[in-house]
């Protein structure tokens, strides 16, 4: 059986790049952000995964109104990235993965969830901009990523609990794979933010705290909430919380979760940004 | 989800807002092509009728009204691209939502970490 080492949970948003791209990570701005990042990247380094399962949103590459999936899976040997219009640096393509994607589709849809499979997709700054993060200088290209992308956009969107519960059957089909693969999961976005409206720029520390106090022990309080409710406390684009949560979900028939980074930094851009690392007692322990 | 419940300053991106501004979103879809942010900025006028856009939709983007545009069934997603057409980031678009200097509205930013 394939094993989850453990979950991360991260920001994406794409002026990190940017930074990156400038090489500001030590800027006065920057700075404390960014030395959040290397115990991070130091245990993957260690834990040696062969793939990252990743959840995030897609923001308008690859996904238009005329068709957008509530949820979507790729299998896919390669994604690409593009231009999103506004200036963040493409990347190089990211490795895919097929056999494992099949198997999880397979054991969603026979779950109850009808996932929309794609057998090509561009990857956008939800999912590049963690990749980049924890493998900089684009060093991530033996990784083989699963993207799963989930509706932050345009209402209705999934609810907090489906997500949750998404994840636990993905968390499920991995540990039924034949294979016996390291897998890392990957939950994007957030913190609490708002870009749109006379409330842009709302951001709410105590609440995005208590998100990442909760959802090491006690994630299912956070499923009780509504996508109303994270609109409400957590800004239009709090809803990302979803992503935290399916990636939880996945962890969850592990016996006995170990976390081992939480850190939070406001603000950058317009966001509260989290950094929250969960691992299982499949991990290496040093 | 309770519909009827208004946050306020908030403008909910649900399927009615996606069925009016779809002409809009979709024009700005489109700027993730360079060809096509070059050919808004040689010709607005006849790239708003390339893409169907109402008048009032016509009308809050040559004011560059972002409130406006939102109003208008805009999709933050891709008022961002148009923003970058115009050299705004976030904290640009999120003062003239706000009726702040971009200055104002990064301090606004900083202040809620204090609590």
């Amino acid at each position: 059986m394939a094993h989850i080492l453990g979950g991360i949970a991260t920001s994406h948003i794409p002026a990190i790049g940017v930074a990156m791209d400038k090489g500001l990570e030590q800027a006065p701005y920057w700075k404390g952000f960014f030395d959040a990042y290397p115990p991070v990247r130091q245990w993957l380094y260690a834990q040696q995964p062969d793939i990252a399962v990743i959840f995030y949103n897609d923001h308008g590459l690859e996904f238009f109104h005329d068709r957008k999936p509530t949820f979507a899976i790729g299998a896919a040997d390669k994604y690409e990235n593009a231009d999103e219009g506004w200036g963040i640096a493409e990347i190089p393509p990211v490795t895919g993965e097929t056999q494992l994607s099949w198997h999880i589709i397979n054991e969603l849809i026979d779950n109850d969830f009808d996932i929309t499979v794609c057998q090509e997709m561009k990857v956008d700054h939800g999912l590049t901009v963690p990749l980049t993060l924890m493998w900089p200088g684009h060093q991530y290209g033996h990784i083989k990523v699963i993207p799963i992308a989930i509706n932050c956009e345009r209402h209705p969107m999934p609810k907090p609990s489906r997500c949750y519960d998404l994840g636990k059957a993905i968390g499920e089909a991995i540990r039924s794979f034949s294979g016996d693969q390291n897998v890392v999961v990957f939950g994007t976005g957030g913190l609490s933010h708002q870009l749109d409206g006379q409330r842009a720029g709302f951001i709410n520390k105590p609440f995005d705290l208590y998100c990442m106090e909760k959802i090491v022990d006690e994630p299912e309080v956070l499923t009780k909430l509504s996508n109303y409710d994270l609109v409400e406390k957590g800004g239009s684009q709090g809803v990302e919380l979803n992503m935290w949560l399916a990636m939880r979900g996945t962890l969850q028939g592990a016996s006995q979760l170990t976390e081992l980074h939480r850190s939070y930094h406001l603000p950058i851009s317009n966001t509260g940004a989290g950094l929250q690392l969960l691992a299982t007692e499949e991990a290496v322990t040093n | 989800m309770n519909h009827s419940l208004q946050i306020p300053g908030n403008i909910l991106f649900d399927g009615p807002m996606a069925t009016k501004g779809y002409p809009l979103n979709k024009m700005c879809f489109s700027f993730n092509q360079a060809e096509s942010r070059a050919e808004f900025l040689a010709d607005e006028e006849a790239y708003y009728e390339k893409f169907n856009l109402s008048e009032a939709q016509r009308q809050v983007m040559r004011d560059r009204d972002v409130i406006a545009m939102l109003e208008t069934g805009g999709s933050i997603y891709y008022l961002a691209k148009f923003a970058g057409i115009l050299g705004l980031n976030v904290q640009d678009v999120g003062g003239l939502q706000t009726g702040m200097t971009t200055e104002e509205f990064k301090a606004f930013l900083v202040k809620q970490g204090e609590v």
